[in-house]
Order: structure tokens, then C-alpha cells, then sequence
């Protein structure tokens, strides 16, 4: 161990704090903080078991006496499991659709010859940061014109709207590597174009599709502004997000059946972010390579 | 000749052209729509949408601009979005940069568990936050207060001076999973070599923080930073939830404004369309005048860079 000896910036410190420890010591910190960070959320899970006599007396995680009824409650009083369908709907409708235009516009606009591309990628980029409150108003007044404006279609396609250029650059950006033999050789085979996007190119980009899929339902799933003006008027079409604030709004008392509430809302999604973590993550962080 | 072949390779690209009309019909009536229609919308006195409008050019600026609502609220979008930026951007990057170790185990446990927060639905961040900080027998105050660290009751949804401050604390607790999970992507440009002669050299860990990873990962800063500030100024969801503005317009953000200004007029007023539109129109120029400006920045450093390289 010749650097051992040489090296002259060794120091008792760094005798005692050997790798493994200093590694032993981070993981320990690490835990601490990450317990603290998720806390807030078991906590509302655990407070979902509490009767709402119990659920202020601490900062405990276990019920004493756990019950079920504040679920019995969301479901009764705040229709909860209306919203629940609501949201399904309007998360499963725009997947569809959004992954399936948005994989359409990238593969044209990532690797066909068509003039006007630079145009479109221009007016894409440029658009790709204007806020919400600025294109709410013609939104709502462009779904009435349609007759759509308090209807759960007219949400499902306004949805489709949030992130479908991010999508287009992600899926653009796929496109452009893959090599050109494969579809050439399939359109040589006498395969039509939309067959061969179908059937060659789509299958090639499953990770961005994956990603695509997972990153639209998370915007469906947990959307506000545009649910919350679309049913203004129409209480029936509320979407969890909504139905949540809303319950705050006319049961206040009630915190038992609004952590009720709440986890019925969190669990479907968290469920998804488990099992598909990897393509949560490197999918928003593609986002900024890209 | 030009122009024939032009045509011609319109007419090649036929299919490519169908191609665009489902993406093309969404990206038109909900980004292409909204964005012309909101400057035609802030033209008019316009009081609902199934009302009649009338042209009055640009008054609804005029007014605007002698709107204190308006100008507070412009302050507070840009004020939360200079406290929760820099915050975010230091904590993200201490978390990336330690679960970046490749031999800490349970790295990828951890990482997930800071990014659960992202993934949870704003409401229900808002009904648990409302609940944890609640001044009535909340748990959060009752530790402080079992600890002997306040006296009374700290009302941080409640008080003016407190709101914001709480606001942007729940908002960098929500976010600082995605910006950590974009310094890690940006992390992954060090390459393994260099921390490996790093080690045989025996330079300290924080010596090659220092001098070794910042450096490398620095140009990524304006794009994570720009990302995260624009996601500041969109912080409807959280407020609205939250505080829906108050108390007294004391966290009143921008699109709180436009959104209260165009749908939920307070008892006895109309709706003001065109008025919410033209404080849409103003704001959307600040946020793409901030984001051309952080795209020149970026453009700057990395021409900067390639010269340096050159030299």
C-alpha cells in the first residue's frame, strides 16, 4: 500500500471514516431524511384508518382503534367512486389518443423528407412553454362551441392537449436514430406506410411509448384547472382532483373522510410509479436531454 | 422549376401529410387556438360564454395596468418563483449528486422515495398539508410546540405574512424529485474514468464535487433552472387547493387572478372574459420573455464553451 504512506493529507479523520463506514454512515442520514420527506403521505394513508376523533391527537402512524368508515363516507357523501370512473375515463381516453398522434406527428416529423418540417418544429418549440391560465379561456369557450364544454369527452380531448408537443420532440427524437434499411426494406416488401408505422417503427419505439403512456396519465390523472372549470356547473363529470377539493370545500369538518378520499385518489397512481418507476423517472429526465 | 419541385415533393410526402392530422387537429385547437385567441378575447368586454361581446380594443390593458389585484398578483407569480428556484436547484442537486454513488446500496430505494411526492396528486397534497399545519391541534404544531420550540400556535395557511412562504415550502417539497431526477440525467455526463483517476489520485470526494462534477454539470443548470422556473409560475393547482388565494389575495398568484377574474367572480360581480384574457396575454409574454432569455443565456455559455475548447 505505497499511497498509504506518501500521501501526505491522510489524517486520523480519514482512518476512522474508511469508505464502508462513510457509505454505512450516508445510508443512515439518507434514511432519516427520505422517512421524513414521504411522512406526510403514510401519514394521510394511516390517518384514512383513524376515526376523526383519533386522527389529531398525534403524529402516530398506527390507529388505535382503525376503522373503515371514513371510506364508507367518501364513497356515500363525496361519490368517490363516481370520480374514481370520471378519472379512469378521462386518463385511459387521452392515453390513447395523445400517445397515438403524438408517436404519428414524431415519426413524420423525426425522419420523413416533408416540406414545412422546420416550420412545424419551430411553431412546436415556441409553444412549448406558454402557461395554462393563458390558454384556459379559449380552451372552455372553443369545447362549448362544439357542445362539449361540461362533458367528460370534451375533458378527455382537452387533456390530450397538455404535453402532446413534449411527446412529439421525445418520440422525434427516437425516430430520427433509427436506421433507415428496416423501413425501407418493408416498403420495398410492398407494405403500406401506415402498416409499416404500425407494425415496424411503433414496436421499434416501445421505451418512448412506455414513457409517453406513463408521463400522460400522470398529467390525466392529476390535472386541475382544466377539470375544475369544465365541471364548474356539472358536479356528476368531477374528476378525483376536483371531487377532493370540493369535498374540502362543503365537508370541512370531515378530515377522517377527506384522507379517505385522498388515498383513494394517491394509491391507483403510486401503484402505477411503483411498477414502472424506471420509466417514470428516465422518461422526465429525457425530457431535459432532449 | 423550383416551385414544381416543391409541389412534387408535397405531393411525395401526401401520406406523411395524413399522418399529421390527428396530432395536428390537437396541437391546433388546444396550443395553436388558444394562443391567437386569447389576444382577439383581450379586445373585448366579454362577461360569459354564452353572453354577447363587444370590441373595445385596448382598454382591458389600460385597466390592467392601474389593477393593483393584477400587479400583486404578477409580484407574488414571480416572488415564489425566485424563492422555490434556487432552493430547489441546491437541494435537487446535494440529493443527485449523493444517490449518484454507485456503490450505495438502497440507492434506488431512496430515490424513489424523494420522487413520491411528484407523482401524488396536488389536492391531495393540499387536504394533507391543510391538515398537517392546521393552527387547530395540528400535528406538525403540536410537535413544535411538545418540543418547546414555539409558544403558540403557528398558523402557516393563515396568516398574510406567513401563506406564501408556506406555499413555496409544500411546493419544493412536491418538486424537488423532478429536479433531482434532472441532475442525475445531467450527472450521468461525468464520465466513470474521471472518477476513477480521481480516486487513484487521492482527490477528497468534496475536492472532486468542487472542481470536478460542478463544472461538468454546470451548463445543465440554465436548462433545469428554466424548466423549474416555468413550472413555478404555472403554481394554480397548488394554490387554488391550497388557499384558493387568501387569506386576503395574500397568495393570490397570477393565473389565481385569471382564474378567479374569468370563472369565479366574487359574489355580485360578472365574469370579465376579455379582462382575464388580456391578463393571460400579459402574462404569457412575461413567461416567454423570461424563457427567451434563459435560452440566450444557454446559447452564450455554450458558445463560450466551444471556444474555449477551440483555444
Amino acid at each position: 500500500m505505497p499511497d498509504l504512506v506518501t500521501s501526505s493529507n491522510f489524517t486520523m479523520w480519514d482512518l476512522f471514516f474508511t469508505q464502508k463506514r462513510k457509505r454505512l454512515i450516508t445510508s443512515i442520514l439518507l434514511a432519516a431524511f427520505c422517512a421524513v420527506w414521504v411522512y406526510p403521505l403514510i401519514w394521510m394513508v394511516s390517518g384514512s384508518f383513524k376515526p376523526n376523533s383519533e386522527l389529531f391527537q398525534g403524529t402516530g402512524l398506527i390507529p388505535d382503534s382503525p376503522t373503515f368508515s371514513n371510506y364508507g363516507r367518501a364513497c356515500a357523501e363525496a361519490n368517490m367512486q363516481r370520480y374514481f370512473v370520471n378519472t379512469l375515463f378521462v386518463t385511459i381516453g387521452s392515453v390513447v389518443i395523445t400517445t397515438f398522434s403524438s408517436a404519428l406527428l414524431g415519426y413524420v416529423l423525426g425522419r420523413r423528407p416533408l416540406p414545412g418540417k422546420i416550420a412545424i418544429f419551430g411553431l412546436m418549440v415556441f409553444t412549448l412553454f406558454i402557461p395554462q391560465g393563458y390558454t384556459i379561456i379559449p380552451i372552455i369557450q372553443l369545447l362549448t362551441m362544439f357542445g362539449l364544454g361540461q362533458s367528460l369527452w370534451g375533458l378527455m380531448i382537452a387533456t390530450c392537449g397538455g404535453s402532446i408537443v413534449v411527446f412529439t420532440l421525445l418520440f422525434a427524437g427516437y425516430f430520427t436514430q433509427v436506421p433507415k434499411e428496416l423501413e425501407e426494406a418493408s416498403r420495398m416488401d410492398g407494405v403500406g406506410p401506415f402498416k409499416t408505422f404500425w407494425y415496424v417503427m411503433l414496436p421499434l419505439a416501445r421505451p418512448v411509448v412506455v414513457t409517453v403512456v406513463v408521463l400522460q396519465s400522470l398529467q390525466a390523472w392529476n390535472d386541475f384547472l382544466l377539470p375544475l372549470v369544465v365541471t364548474l356547473a356539472n358536479p356528476k363529470m368531477r374528476t378525483l382532483s376536483v371531487g377532493i377539493y370540493s369535498f374540502k370545500g362543503e365537508h370541512y369538518i370531515d378530515w377522517g373522510g377527506m384522507t379517505a378520499a385522498s388515498t383513494i385518489a394517491i394509491v391507483p397512481i403510486i401503484i402505477l410509479f411503483l411498477i414502472l418507476q424506471r420509466f417514470f423517472i428516465d422518461g422526465l429526465a429525457g425530457a431535459v436531454k432532449g | 422549376m423550383k416551385n414544381r419541385n416543391i409541389a412534387s415533393r408535397i405531393w411525395e410526402a401526401r401520406i406523411d401529410y395524413l399522418f399529421l392530422i390527428p396530432g395536428g387537429i390537437i396541437f391546433s385547437a388546444f396550443i395553436i387556438f388558444p394562443l391567437v385567441a386569447s389576444f382577439y378575447y383581450s379586445t373585448l368586454n366579454w362577461s360569459g360564454f354564452s353572453e354577447l361581446s363587444e370590441f373595445v380594443g385596448l382598454e382591458n390593458y389600460r385597466e390592467l395596468l392601474q389593477d393593483e389585484f393584477f400587479y400583486g398578483a404578477f409580484k407574488r407569480s414571480f416572488i415564489f418563483m425566485l424563492i422555490t428556484v434556487p432552493v430547489q436547484m441546491m437541494l435537487g442537486l446535494v440529493l443527485a449528486i449523493i444517490l449518484n454513488n454507485k456503490f450505495l446500496k438502497l440507492s434506488t430505494l431512496f430515490r424513489a422515495m424523494i420522487f413520491l411526492p411528484v407523482v401524488a396528486p396536488i389536492a391531495v397534497i393540499s387536504i394533507v398539508m391543510a391538515l398537517l399545519l392546521s393552527p387547530f391541534n395540528g400535528p406538525i404544531n403540536g410537535l413544535f410546540q411538545s418540543l418547546g420550540v414555539v409558544s403558540g400556535a403557528i398558523d402557516f395557511l393563515g396568516s398574510p405574512q406567513l401563506v406564501l412562504w408556506s406555499l413555496a415550502g409544500i411546493f419544493i417539497w412536491k418538486w424537488t424529485g423532478l429536479t433531482m431526477v434532472y441532475w442525475l440525467a445531467a450527472l450521468q455526463t461525468v464520465p466513470d474514468e474521471l472518477y476513477e483517476a480521481a480516486r487513484l489520485d487521492g482527490v477528497k470526494t468534496w475536492q472532486q464535487i468542487i472542481y470536478m462534477v460542478i463544472p461538468i454539470v454546470a451548463p445543465f443548470a440554465i436548462v433545469i433552472s428554466l424548466i423549474s422556473a416555468i413550472h413555478a409560475l404555472n403554481v394554480f393547482p397548488l394554490v387554488q387547493a391550497t388557499t384558493e388565494g387568501g387569506p386576503y389575495f395574500s397568495s393570490e398568484v397570477m393565473e389565481v387572478y385569471i382564474f378567479r377574474t374569468a370563472f369565479a367572480p366574487s359574489s355580485g360581480q360578472f365574469p370579465r372574459l376579455g379582462y382575464a384574457s388580456a391578463a393571460g396575454v400579459l402574462f404569457g409574454v412575461a413567461v416567454m420573455g423570461l424563457t427567451l432569455l434563459q435560452v440566450m443565456a444557454a446559447r452564450s455559455t455554450r458558445k463560450r464553451r466551444q471556444e474555449a475548447e477551440l483555444a
